[in-house]
């Protein structure tokens, strides 16, 4: 009795203790949050301020006077036409990879056929290509090929990836055979069985594909800038990019800019948040709770 | 006797007529599969071998070629030209070789603030984030993830807003009574303000006199400006999210009772960490690592959009002055090269990395099991 008594004081010491420990370590936490949360607020909050208000108060999230004079600037630059131009590469890109890359994959991991560990070969090596080296010698066969300065140009370099015919071809070793193999012995062809058996069956890759290819086409910068010339094809990325590159901490027109961000921001944002759990799930796959 | 002369023959008849039509089957059928191996594989082959293979292959063709921009790359009137162009980047004194030093050196001190900050960053997130008695780990998570999905030119807008003169983090500062630097005009190196601190100002000949690619190693030694260390800021503050997400399976891993043993023994957190969670994660950690390394010397999006290079060539890097040299001067035969020569770097890295990974390989498989 008297032991664990003293057990009980000495325990509730510790605890006590434990419990200023662990309030440091939110504290800390929160703090590191802040760091990675304040930037979107300043971003959103500066979106609707005016223009004396960003630059007198930059600090300050909370805009003296909400405006929205910011985003109707926005409506008479071309912000219009490069979101749909942002939609549609986007869009298309995504559906060509869903296609090719599950196409691809499946045939990696399932058909046998002779040249297929050299295609497999060729795949990995292409990933291991450093995609800033290949920005000339992208311009120069988009060129060379008559599509430089068109949609196609803008799109079609960008159908497949190469790292997601790996993520398929790995997701469909991971799932069993049998069922194709039923589906074959009641005669369907291999396209049929791929159409209405397998590629349901690969729901999660597919969604985990759609969200990095809509992610990286929409983010896209660079392959952009390279393959056209005219404003009329400018995306979010290249549009918004030309109001700012290379005026070196001018600080002018701080809300347009970040209006501009918040807008480009939003449907990366919806994917992200409606995915979250698909998203997160690399980290989640192996926890065991 | 006769059951055994008449079992052959069983045999013999029930093989007989279904025999060469099984062997054709399978035969057609493998035929058939192979064709729509190839069938299905087409799209993506072609693709990569269009917009991958064969521009690797011209461009190589243009870094050895005098081609103007004009017209087309394989027409009859462009020449080659050897290895000229190579030669003024790497060894004829002038400003191409001059230039392509600035970049390498600020692209180097990129990648040694980057690469350590972003991976122990990433690696405390996910230790953080990974913990089960953590209240609010899904709002943690997500906050620290975020930033890796807005995209490049959000974020640059966002820091450049956070970085100009009468910024936030000047007006920051301003609170603390400092008056903050201009951070995108300032071209002194940080060691050297450092260096003029203590009061050296002048190099000692010996530094000035000798370089490396054109740049005297006095430059060599600058560190970064202080607009370097915004894309330096930018790059930890945007990208150890991702990593963080790829550190967390590998935590997750971990198993109790190895955790539950060492603490019984009496390991305090960070004996366990050290001897337990590092090794077990070293894998992941080789990941992050060869990532970080790939990536970080493939800087463009943000030095185009913040600096352009600027001030005074301390934020080049190869993959921006490669564009530079050749969308902008339109000297196509020596962007190329410059391209070529990144590859070579980050080739050299990576299997630099991976013959380091084997050679470490060997010491993973042994965990931290004993204390």
């Amino acid at each position: 009795m008297i032991a664990s008594g003293a057990g009980i004081v000495r325990r509730s010491s510790r605890r006590a203790g434990r419990r200023w420990l662990r309030s440091g370590l939110y504290l800390a936490l929160a703090v590191l949050a802040f760091g990675y949360v304040y930037p979107f607020l300043l971003e959103v909050g500066t979106a609707f301020k005016t223009e004396a208000d960003a630059a007198g108060h930059p600090t300050n999230p909370l805009p003296h006077d909400w405006v929205t004079t910011a985003f109707i600037q926005l409506g008479q630059q071309d912000f219009g036409r490069w979101f749909a131009n942002s939609v549609l590469v986007a869009v298309l890109v995504t559906v060509g990879r869903l296609l090719s890359d599950s196409m691809a994959g499946y045939a990696l991991a399932r058909l046998r056929f002779r040249g297929r560990g050299a295609v497999f070969t060729a795949v990995i090596a292409v990933i291991a290509v450093p995609g800033v080296v290949l920005l000339i010698p992208k311009f120069l066969v988009i060129r060379q090929l008559g599509i430089y300065d068109t949609y196609p140009g803008l799109i079609v370099p960008l159908l497949t990836d190469a790292t997601g015919v790996f993520i398929m071809k790995q997701f469909f070793e991971s799932i069993p055979a049998s069922i194709e193999e039923a589906a074959h012995i009641d005669g369907a062809g291999t396209f049929r069985t791929f159409w209405s058996v397998v590629l349901p069956m690969a729901r999660p890759a597919l969604i985990a594909l759609t969200i990095l290819s809509f992610q990286g086409s929409w983010n896209n910068f660079s392959d952009i800038l390279i393959a056209h010339q005219s404003p009329s094809l400018d995306t979010l990325t290249t549009g918004v990019g030309r109001l700012v590159s290379g005026q070196l901490g001018v600080a002018t027109q701080y809300p347009l800019k970040l209006a501009a961000a918040v807008a480009m921001t939003i449907p990366v944002a919806v994917v992200f948040f409606v995915f979250q759990k698909h998203i997160m799930r690399t980290g989640d796959g192996a926890l065991k709770e | 006797m006769q059951a055994a002369r008449l079992a052959p023959a069983r045999a013999a008849r029930r093989r007989a007529p279904s025999s060469p039509g099984a062997r054709r089957r399978p035969n057609r059928a493998r035929r058939r599969e192979a064709a729509t191996g190839w069938l299905f594989s087409a799209p993506a082959l072609l693709l990569l071998v269009v917009f991958l293979v064969i521009p690797i292959v011209l461009a190589g063709w243009v870094s050895i070629s005098d081609w103007g921009g004009i017209g087309s790359p394989l027409s009859a009137g462009v020449r080659p030209v050897g290895l000229a162009n190579y030669r003024a980047l790497l060894t004829e004194p002038g400003l191409p070789q001059q230039q392509l030093g600035l970049s390498l050196r600020d692209n180097l001190y990129y990648v040694l603030l980057v690469v350590p900050a972003q991976t122990a960053l990433a690696l405390l997130l996910a230790v953080v984030v990974s913990r089960k008695a953590l209240h609010g780990r899904g709002f943690f998570r997500t906050a620290f993830y975020f930033p890796s999905v807005t995209s490049s030119v959000a974020v640059s807008m966002v820091f450049l807003f956070l970085f100009a003169d009468a910024g936030v983090v000047n007006g920051a500062l301003s609170y603390l009574g400092v008056h903050g630097p201009a951070w995108f005009t300032d071209p002194r190196g940080l060691l050297h303000t450092i260096l003029s601190g203590a009061g050296v100002t002048r190099p000692p000949g010996l530094l000035a006199q000798h370089g490396l690619l054109g740049v005297p190693w006095w430059d060599w030694l600058a560190g970064p400006s202080l607009a370097m260390m915004t894309l330096i800021i930018l790059a930890v503050w945007s990208t150890s999210g991702t990593f963080m997400l790829l550190f967390l399976p590998a935590l997750y891993n971990i198993s109790g009772d190895i955790e539950e043993a060492a603490i019984m023994d009496g390991a305090g957190s960070w004996t366990r960490f050290r001897r337990i969670t590092l090794p077990l994660i070293r894998p992941a950690l080789f990941l992050v690592l060869t990532l970080g390394l790939i990536g970080t010397w493939q800087v463009f999006d943000q030095v185009f959009l913040i600096t352009q290079g600027n001030p005074a060539g301390t934020t080049l890097t190869p993959a921006f002055l490669a564009y530079q040299v050749s969308f902008g001067n339109q000297q196509w035969g020596q962007g190329a090269a410059i391209a070529f020569i990144l590859f070579a770097i980050i080739i050299v890295l990576t299997v630099g990395q991976r013959l380091l990974l084997r050679e470490r390989g060997i010491a993973a498989t042994i965990p931290g099991r004993r204390l």
